[in-house]
C-alpha cells in the first residue's frame, strides 16, 4: 500500500516535472538571414523609432559603466538585488546582436520573455509590460532595430548565482508573474485614458520602477504604483498614497513628462530625466497627455484635489521662512546661504524656475534619498527643466550639513514626521555616486 | 568637449567633465569679472545666468551646462548699462568691489521673478549673496533703483 502511495505521489511529481519542462522548453527559432533595410517600410521604422523612445530602450541597451558604450549594444550593468545582470545587443549584427532574429522571434521575446534560442529572459527584460503592445507596435520596434547600424559587441557575463541562472527556472517566475497578451481596452474609459494606460502599462513600463517588487523580483500584486526604490533613487508613488501638498493632476504630469518640470512637484532627475528628454519627447504631445491623463486617474486626482488651494497657500506661505529679519537658527541660515537663493518664494504660487520646496515631492517621501542625491549631485542642464542647472554641492557640504538641512526642510516645510538616521543616510547616498560631481574647489 | 552659448556666442572647451563652471569662464575663456569667493556655492561671489537663472558657477560642473545659455557680467548689458549695473553706479554701492558682479547677476535674476520686490523680496533671494563691507542697505536701495527702472519689461512672476 505504501509502495504503492510513493509511486503514485512519484508519478505526480514526475509528470508534473515532466508537465513544468513542456511549459517551460521553448524551441529555437530558426536563425535568419539579416534583412536587408529596404525590408521595411520608412513609416513604419520613423513609428518604431517613436516608440522605442517611448520604451527607453536605448536607456538600459547602452553601456554607461566604465565606458560609453554604441547606443543599443547592450552591456548596460543593472545592479538587481540577485546579482549584475548586463543587457543584451539588440543591434542587428549577427554574431552579437539580433541580426538573425527573425520578427517571430522578436514578437516572443517581447510577448513571452524568450530569447531566439529558447532560452528564457530574465525580467530585468521588461517583457511582462511590453507583452501588452500591439503586434503593429512591436513590429514596428523590430523594423527600427533591425535598421540600425549592426555594432559587434559581447556583453560581459552575468553574476547572478547558481540555480537563480537557471534559464529554465524563469518559467515558473512567467507562471506565478507574467500576464501575457496585447492589452485590452477598459469600455468603462474613453479612448484616451486606454491610450495612456496602453502607454503606460506596456510600451512605457511605468510600474517597472514605480510598483516595489517581491522577494521575486515581480512587481507586487496589491502594490502598483506605490513607489519604490530604484538605482539609489526613490521612484515615488503615482497612486493616491502620494503625500504632497498638492495633488498630481493631469496637468502636473503633462507639464512635467513634457518639458521636465511640475511647476508645484518640481523638476526631473536622477533616472527619470531620460525618460522624458529623449524619451516621451519623442512621443507625440496626445500620447503623453494621454498618459498624464491615467496617471491622474490612478492617483484618484479628482477626488483628492478639494483640499489643494489650502495646501498651496499653507505651503507657499511656508517658503520665505526664516530668511527675513535677525536669524540665529544655523540651519536656518545654512538654508539661507546655499538654498534661498534658488528656492525663496514669496509670491501666491511659485515662479516658474524657482522650484518650491514646501511642494517638492522628494520633501515628502518616506526617505530622504532623492533630496541627497539632487544636492549632491546637482541637475545638468538637460535633465529638468531645459537650459536651466542646479550646482552640485558635493564638496560644499559635509553630511552632517546634509542631514542638517534635510532636518530642517523637512521640520519647516512638510507636516510629516521627521526622517530618521540622517547624517548615515547622507554618507549611503554619497557613496553611491559614481565619482564626485566637480573637481575640488580649492 | 563641452558645448554651450557663453554671452551670446557658441563655446567649446576641451576640460574635464568635472572642471567648475567658473573656472572655465575665467581661465579657460578669460573673462574675470566673474569671482572665487568660497568655492562652495555659499557666498555668491561667482553667480553667473544659466538659462537666465542665477547660479553659483564655483560648484556647477561644466558638463552640467552642456548646450546651455551662460551669462557673465560682461554679457549683462553689451555697454555695463543694465538698469541694476546703472543703479550701482548711481548709488555707489561698491566699496571693495570684489561681490559686485555676483550681487548684479543675482539682482538682475531676481528682478525677472520679481519686478517691484519688496524688502522681504530681496532679503529672501539675495541672502545667499554676501558682502564683506556689509553694503547691503545700497544694495537694496540699487535694486529699488533699478526696478523702478525696468517696470514694464517681461518677468517670470
Amino acid at each position: 500500500m505504501i509502495g504503492r502511495i510513493v509511486a503514485a505521489v512519484a508519478g505526480i511529481g514526475v509528470a508534473g516535472g515532466l508537465g513544468f519542462l513542456a511549459y517551460a522548453w521553448h524551441p529555437a527559432i530558426a536563425p535568419i538571414a539579416p534583412p536587408a533595410s529596404t525590408a521595411f517600410s520608412a513609416a513604419s521604422v520613423e513609428h518604431g523609432r517613436v516608440l522605442a523612445a517611448g520604451g527607453y530602450c536605448a536607456e538600459c541597451h547602452t553601456r554607461r559603466d566604465g565606458h560609453e558604450g554604441a547606443p543599443l549594444a547592450g552591456d548596460y550593468l543593472m545592479a538587481t538585488p540577485f546579482g549584475a545582470i548586463y543587457s543584451s545587443n539588440i543591434t542587428p549584427d549577427p554574431e552579437t546582436g539580433i541580426g538573425r532574429w527573425s520578427q517571430a522571434a522578436f514578437v516572443r521575446a517581447m510577448r513571452q520573455g524568450v530569447s531566439r534560442d529558447g532560452s528564457n529572459l530574465f525580467p530585468a527584460f521588461p517583457f511582462d509590460h511590453f507583452t501588452h503592445m500591439t503586434d503593429g507596435d512591436i513590429a514596428d520596434v523590430y523594423a527600427f532595430l533591425m535598421t540600425r547600424p549592426p555594432v559587434h559587441s559581447v556583453k560581459r557575463e552575468n553574476t547572478v548565482p547558481f540555480p537563480l541562472n537557471v534559464r529554465l527556472l524563469q518559467a515558473g517566475w512567467k507562471l506565478l508573474f507574467l500576464h501575457p497578451g496585447a492589452y485590452r481596452p477598459d469600455p468603462a474609459h474613453d479612448a484616451q485614458w486606454n491610450r495612456g494606460a496602453y502607454l503606460a502599462e506596456g510600451l512605457s513600463h511605468c510600474g517597472a520602477c514605480h510598483t516595489p517588487r517581491n522577494a521575486m523580483g515581480a512587481e507586487k500584486a496589491g502594490a502598483a504604483y506605490d513607489g519604490a526604490p530604484v538605482d539609489n533613487w526613490i521612484a515615488p508613488p503615482l497612486n493616491g498614497t502620494n503625500p504632497t501638498p498638492v495633488v498630481w493632476t493631469e496637468d502636473e504630469f503633462f507639464q512635467y513628462l513634457r518639458y521636465g518640470v511640475a511647476p508645484l512637484h518640481g523638476s526631473a532627475a536622477g533616472p527619470m530625466s531620460p525618460v522624458i528628454h529623449g524619451g516621451l519627447s519623442e512621443m507625440p504631445e496626445s500620447d503623453v497627455r494621454a498618459i498624464a491623463v491615467y496617471l491622474a486617474s490612478l492617483d484618484q486626482a479628482t477626488g483628492r484635489q478639494g483640499g489643494d488651494a489650502a495646501r498651496l497657500a499653507a505651503a507657499m506661505r511656508t517658503s520665505a521662512r526664516d530668511l527675513t529679519g535677525p536669524q540665529t537658527d544655523p540651519d536656518a541660515r545654512l538654508y539661507a546661504g546655499a538654498c534661498a537663493a534658488c528656492h525663496a518664494n514669496t509670491g501666491a504660487t511659485p515662479v516658474l524656475g524657482r522650484p518650491e520646496l514646501a511642494l517638492n515631492n522628494a520633501l515628502w517621501l518616506s526617505e530622504p534619498t532623492n533630496l541627497y542625491q539632487v544636492v549632491l549631485r546637482g541637475i545638468n542642464a538637460g535633465e529638468g527643466q531645459d537650459g536651466v542647472s542646479m550646482p552640485s554641492f558635493y564638496h560644499a557640504l559635509t553630511d552632517a550639513d546634509l542631514a542638517r538641512l534635510a532636518a530642517y526642510l523637512r521640520r519647516t516645510r512638510t507636516t510629516l514626521p521627521p526622517w530618521t538616521d540622517l547624517e548615515h543616510k547622507a554618507a549611503s547616498v554619497r557613496a553611491t555616486l559614481p565619482a564626485p560631481p566637480v573637481a575640488a574647489s580649492h | 568637449m563641452t558645448s554651450f552659448r557663453l554671452n551670446g556666442h557658441e563655446v567649446s572647451v576641451d576640460v574635464a567633465d568635472d572642471t567648475p563652471l567658473l573656472w572655465v569662464i575665467r581661465d579657460e575663456i578669460g573673462l574675470t569679472g566673474t569671482k572665487f569667493g568660497c568655492g562652495i556655492g555659499m557666498c555668491g561671489a561667482c553667480t553667473v545666468h544659466v538659462g537666465g537663472r542665477a547660479t553659483r558657477s564655483c560648484i556647477t560642473p561644466v558638463s552640467a551646462i552642456q548646450g546651455a545659455d551662460i551669462t557673465t557680467i560682461e554679457g549683462l548689458d553689451p555697454a555695463g548699462a543694465h538698469p541694476v549695473q546703472e543703479a550701482w553706479k548711481d548709488l555707489q554701492v561698491p566699496q571693495c568691489g570684489y561681490c559686485q558682479s555676483g550681487q548684479i547677476m543675482q539682482a538682475a535674476s531676481l528682478l525677472k521673478d520679481y519686478p517691484a520686490p519688496t524688502d522681504e523680496d530681496i532679503d529672501a533671494v539675495m541672502a545667499g549673496s554676501l558682502c564683506r563691507c556689509m553694503t547691503y542697505i545700497r544694495i537694496r536701495d540699487a535694486i529699488k533703483k533699478a526696478a523702478s527702472a525696468t517696470r514694464g519689461e517681461p518677468s517670470n512672476g
